[in-house]
C-alpha cells in the first residue's frame, strides 16, 4: 500500500469503485460540505473535492477535506498548478498529508479567463504531469525537486484527470502513459457521453498495458435537462456530447428522470468496459442525485475494510 | 522584433495635459515595423492631440521628433537638446526607449505613449502574434521549433491539457492550441517521441522569475583605455 486510503484499498481488492465530486462552496461557511458528507456517506469509496474549479474562488479544497473528514468520509483533494508554484505545492502536500489526506489528484487547472478573478496572474510553474513527478519523488525518495532530503516524508495516493475528447485524440493515450510514468497511481477521465469513442480510447489503453499500471475511474454526469446537455456540447472545451443524447434529454416528458437513468444505463455501460476499474460522478450542483444512482447503478453497498 | 500598441488617445491626453511644451519622440526600429510609434505614427498622434486641444480650448506646444533606435543612448543623444528643452516627453517606442530617455535624464519626465506587449513575428498585414517571452533557456529544439512557454496559454511543458478542442486553445478559440501545433510539427519531423517522455521541472531562474537579468558579453567590454578614448572623442 502506498498511503493506505480506502480508495487504495477498493482498488486493490478489485472491486468496482465510485467516487462522487462535491463542489467547495463560494463561501467561508462550512455547512454545506457537512450537508453533502452526511447525505453521500456511504455512497462512495471518496469523495473529489475540487480546488477553485474553474477559477472561481471558493472554500480551499484542503479545508473542505478536513471538514469532509470529520463526517467520516474519505476526501480526494484536487491541487492545480494555477495557483501554486513548486514551494507552495509540496508544502501544502505535506499539510494536507498531515491533516489525514491520503488521495490527491494533480491538476494544471482551469485558466483564470473562465473564472471570477479575471485579472489574476496566473502562475503554473508546473504542469500537471509535473507535478506527478515531483510528488511521487517526495513519496518514494523522500526528496524535493529541489534535492532537500524530507525525513518524514507524506505518504499519498496520487491521483490525475485525463480526457479522452482532447485533441489531438491519437495523442491522448501517449498523455496519460506520461502521468504513469511520472507516478499517478488512479486516474479520472472527463465525463464521458461518446461511449464509441472512449471504447476506441480503451482500446488503446489495453493494447499498451496500462490498465495494469493505473486505475481508471470512468467520468460521468447526470443531467438535469437538455439545456445542461447542450452547455456541455457548445460550452465545454474538450467535451463530447454526441447529437442523440441532446435531442434524447430535450424529448424527456421528465428530463430529471432521463437524467438519472441515462447515467444509470452509462454506469452499466461501463462497468464492462475491460480496464475501466470504476466511476467518477460528477453530480455538479445536484450532489443528492448521487446516492440514488449509485444504488440504481447496483454498486452499494460499498466495500469496507478493517 | 518587439511589439507594441498605442495608448488610447484620451489617456495620452490625460497624462500630458498638466505640461506646456510636449516632445513627442518615435524611433524607426521595432515600433516603426508595427505602426505603432515610427515616424508617421507620431506625426498622426500630434495632429490628434492638436485637435483635440483645440476643440477643449487647452494650449500646448507639441514637437514631433524620432529617433533610429531609442534604447540606445548614442541616437537619444541626437534629441538631446529638445528633450530637455520640453516640459515633458512621450515616448512612442517601446517601454525600452522610454526607460533609456527616463534614465539618461532623470529629473526630465518622461512618459511611455505606448503600451509594450509582445515579443512577436508579423503573421500577415496588421497581425503580430507572440512566439517567446524571453525565458532564458530555450527548450523549442525538443517541441518541434514552436515555443510552449509563450504559445500554450498554461506555459506547460507536458501539453496540450484537456481543453484543447479541435486544435484550438481552451482560453481563445481564435488562437491554434501549441500543444496540438507541437504534436502536428512532431510528427511530420518523425520525432514523435520527444513528447511521450516526461519533460520534467523546468528552471526558472534564468527567466524574469529570477530577478532582473542583465547580460554581459565580456569580450565585448570596452577596456577603461578604450572607454576614456571614447568619452575624449565625444
Ligand atoms: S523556450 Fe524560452 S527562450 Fe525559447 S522561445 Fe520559448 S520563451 Fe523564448
Ligand atoms: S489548449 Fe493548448 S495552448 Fe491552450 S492551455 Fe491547453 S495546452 Fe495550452
Amino acid at each position: 500500500m502506498k498511503a493506505g486510503s480506502n480508495l487504495e484499498k477498493v482498488f486493490e481488492s478489485g472491486k468496482f469503485a465510485v467516487t462522487a465530486e462535491i463542489g467547495p462552496p463560494q463561501s467561508a461557511n462550512p455547512e454545506p460540505l457537512t450537508h453533502h458528507a452526511k447525505m453521500m456517506k456511504g455512497s462512495a469509496d471518496a469523495f473529489n473535492l475540487t480546488d477553485n474549479q474553474t477559477a472561481v474562488v471558493r472554500l480551499s479544497s484542503i479545508a473542505s477535506a478536513v471538514i469532509i473528514m470529520r463526517e467520516g468520509i474519505e476526501p480526494v483533494i484536487q491541487m492545480t498548478c494555477r495557483d501554486r508554484n513548486r514551494i507552495a505545492l509540496q508544502s501544502d502536500l505535506f499539510g494536507a498529508a498531515a491533516l489525514g489526506i491520503k488521495n490527491v489528484l494533480c491538476l494544471t487547472g482551469d485558466h483564470q479567463i473562465f473564472g471570477n478573478e479575471k485579472p489574476a496572474k496566473n502562475v503554473f510553474d508546473f504542469d500537471s504531469i509535473v507535478e506527478l513527478q515531483v510528488f511521487d519523488q517526495l513519496r518514494r525518495e523522500g526528496r524535493q525537486v529541489g534535492g532537500e532530503v524530507v525525513k518524514d516524508p507524506p505518504r499519498t495516493y496520487l491521483g490525475c484527470a485525463e480526457n479522452p475528447f482532447a485533441t489531438p485524440y491519437e495523442y491522448r493515450v501517449s498523455r496519460l502513459a506520461k502521468k504513469v510514468a511520472a507516478g499517478a497511481d488512479f486516474c479520472q477521465t472527463q465525463a464521458i457521453f461518446d461511449m464509441v469513442m472512449f471504447e476506441k480510447f480503451m482500446d488503446e489503453v489495453r493494447s499498451r498495458g496500462l490498465d495494469k499500471k493505473i486505475h481508471i475511474l470512468a467520468g460521468v454526469i447526470p443531467m438535469k435537462s437538455a439545456g445542461a446537455a447542450r452547455y456541455m456540447k457548445n460550452k465545454v472545451p474538450g467535451m463530447i456530447v454526441p447529437n442523440e443524447i441532446v435531442d434524447r434529454m430535450k424529448n424527456a416528458k421528465d428530463p430529471k428522470e432521463e437524467g438519472i437513468k441515462l447515467c444509470i444505463e452509462q454506469i452499466e455501460h461501463l462497468k464492462t468496459v475491460k480496464g475501466v476499474h470504476g466511476v467518477h460522478i460528477m453530480a455538479v450542483a445536484w450532489e443528492e442525485i448521487v446516492p440514488k444512482i449509485v444504488e440504481m447503478a447496483g454498486l452499494l453497498p460499498r466495500p469496507t475494510f478493517q | 522584433m518587439i511589439v507594441a500598441k498605442r495608448k488610447p488617445l484620451n489617456e495620452i491626453a490625460e497624462m500630458v495635459a498638466p505640461y506646456k511644451r510636449v516632445s513627442v519622440i518615435g524611433c524607426r526600429s521595432c515600433v516603426a515595423i508595427c505602426l505603432a510609434g515610427g515616424e508617421k505614427e507620431v506625426k498622426m498622434l500630434v495632429s490628434a492631440l492638436k485637435v483635440k486641444n483645440k476643440k477643449e480650448g487647452r494650449d500646448q506646444e507639441f514637437e514631433a521628433l524620432v529617433v533610429e533606435r531609442q534604447c540606445e543612448k548614442e541616437w537619444v543623444k541626437e534629441v538631446e537638446d529638445k528633450v530637455l528643452g520640453s516640459d515633458i516627453t512621450l515616448s512612442m517606442a517601446c517601454s525600452l526607449g522610454a526607460q533609456t530617455i527616463g534614465d539618461m535624464y532623470p529629473s526630465h519626465v518622461t512618459f511611455p505613449g505606448l503600451n509594450t506587449g509582445i515579443f512577436g513575428v508579423p503573421e500577415e498585414q496588421g497581425v503580430w502574434s507572440e512566439k517567446c517571452v524571453g525565458c532564458g533557456n530555450c527548450i523549442i529544439h525538443t517541441t518541434g521549433g514552436i515555443c510552449p512557454i509563450s504559445r500554450c496559454a498554461k506555459s506547460m511543458l507536458n501539453g496540450p491539457c484537456g481543453g484543447s478542442a479541435n486544435r484550438k486553445c481552451e482560453v481563445n478559440l481564435d488562437t491554434d492550441c501549441a500543444w496540438s501545433a507541437i504534436y502536428d510539427r512532431l510528427k511530420i519531423q518523425n520525432r514523435l517521441e520527444l513528447i511521450e517522455k516526461v519533460t520534467p521541472a523546468k528552471d526558472w531562474s534564468t527567466s524574469h522569475a529570477g530577478g532582473r537579468r542583465t547580460y554581459v558579453r565580456e569580450d565585448a567590454k570596452l577596456t577603461p583605455h578604450q572607454k576614456k578614448g571614447k568619452e575624449a572623442i565625444q
